[in-house]
């Protein structure tokens, strides 16, 4: 059966909120039982999305919520376009795109602890995003293809050609689902030190929009992990389920880091594992 | 359907408490009452809070405090008086610096008696503001 990639595209528009919304769920579970509590039920983020809708937005800045709209957009966009069969090195512009966005809509309003959240965020977009555009890059190389049906079709097996890219995006997607070590933009846990960060002045629907958009980068992140198992994609959500349960092990047991150590040591090993990778495949050839 | 009674997150300020009832608070997200499991979340932020948790009485260096905190929150919203003194200036209620309770400064939606008020019933509490914020949903819409 020959499926048009748009309709995959279109698909994830709706179903990654779901898988986005549901991973939440369990993280919030798992981390609870870590803690030896028992947590919220599993449909919690969609009862937490919904009284987000129903309740009022303080608008401080109104140039804040058409960004946000676009933070949650171009998220959305990013997916279809890499299930759609577009570029996937775009795909990775696109992204960064989207995640400008809210460092914009962050930086519209008057508050220091929001400003302090978006100049932290474009730290972590300075430490994640050169990554992902080399990470797709490789794959588009090795592979042979570029596209996401491409890499699937093919028959190199990519995880094997590039598994110092696949450890450090393991320490990249960290960064990517704001978990501790690596959370200094905004965090959802109070008696942090910048509290919320980024979304100090968010209420209402405009904290739904950067929810949703956190919800489809998660289901992204999955999408990149199945680009590594391009032989098996069921094996590429079992790799990521797994290197998510130890990314709340993670989040759980470390405090948050200064910036400096997050920009170090992500380009540190972002360069020494993709960059040592992809100098192997290239001296060995 | 409303979604406010499965997701209150409250807003915690202390305005001249002695720590009794600061204490049992944090105590309720504790792993033996875990308030998380009714989807409450402790959060920092007005902005993004339902309900306005204040223990101890306020005094004349922190009403502005306390009404710009309110202030902050979007509507729908509530106020729990949590222990005593956040109900009548408790103990400290006639002392040179105190307005009494937060009702002095606020509408206050729920009383929580005691001494230090005990974790049940600051959950107790937190549950009938849930009513009340359901009720007041139901004005505004």
């Amino acid at each position: 059966m020959n499926v048009n990639p748009v309709v995959y595209g279109v698909l994830f528009v709706f179903l990654a909120p779901v898988f986005g919304g549901l991973l939440a769920g369990m993280d919030r579970i798992i981390s609870a039982r870590m803690q030896s509590r028992v947590g919220p039920p599993l449909l919690q983020p969609f009862y937490d999305l919904g009284k987000l809708l129903q309740k009022n937005a303080r608008q401080v800045n109104p140039i804040a919520e058409p960004l946000l709209l676009g933070h949650v957009g171009f998220m959305a966009a990013t997916g279809a376009m890499l299930l759609g069969g577009t570029d996937l090195v775009f795909t990775a512009f696109v992204l960064a795109l989207a995640a400008l966005f809210l460092v914009l809509a962050a930086g519209s309003v008057n508050s220091p602890y929001s400003h302090a959240g978006a100049e932290r965020e474009l730290i972590v977009l300075l430490a994640s995003e050169p990554f992902f555009i080399l990470m797709l890059a490789a794959i588009c190389k090795v592979s042979g293809a570029s596209t996401f049906g491409g890499v699937l079709a093919s028959p190199v097996w990519v995880a094997w050609q590039l598994p110092g890219m696949l450890l450090a995006f393991s320490f990249v997607a960290t960064i990517k689902l704001r978990k501790s070590p690596f959370d200094i933009s905004t965090s959802h846990h109070a008696h942090q030190e910048l509290v919320s960060g980024l979304t100090s002045d968010m209420s209402g629907r405009l904290l739904a929009y950067v929810e949703m958009a956190h919800w489809y980068e998660s289901a992204i992140l999955a999408a990149f992990v199945v680009l590594f198992f391009n032989w098996a994609w069921p094996l590429g959500l079992g790799v990521f389920a797994v290197a998510y349960l130890l990314e709340i092990l993670v989040d759980n047991s470390t405090s948050r880091a200064k910036w400096q150590l997050v920009l170090r040591s992500s380009w540190a090993v972002t360069l020494l594992l993709s960059g040592g990778n992809v100098l192997a495949l290239f001296l060995l050839k | 359907m409303s979604f406010f009674s499965k997701s209150p997150w409250i807003l915690h300020y202390d305005a001249s408490s002695c720590n009794g009832c600061d204490i049992e608070v944090l105590a309720c997200l504790t792993p033996l009452y875990d308030v998380e499991r009714f989807g409450v979340v402790n959060t920092g932020n007005p902005k993004h809070a339902d309900i306005l948790l204040i223990t101890g009485s306020v005094n004349e260096r922190n009403i502005e405090i306390i009404q710009n905190l309110y202030r902050q929150m979007p509507d729908p919203k509530v106020v729990v008086a949590v222990g005593a003194c956040a109900c009548s200036g408790g103990i400290f209620a006639r002392a040179y610096n105190i307005q009494g309770g937060v009702d002095k400064v606020l509408p206050v939606d729920v009383y929580v008696p005691g001494c230090a008020a005990r974790p049940e019933s600051i959950i107790d509490g937190v549950v009938q503001g849930i009513s009340a914020l359901e009720e007041k949903r139901k004005i505004s819409a």
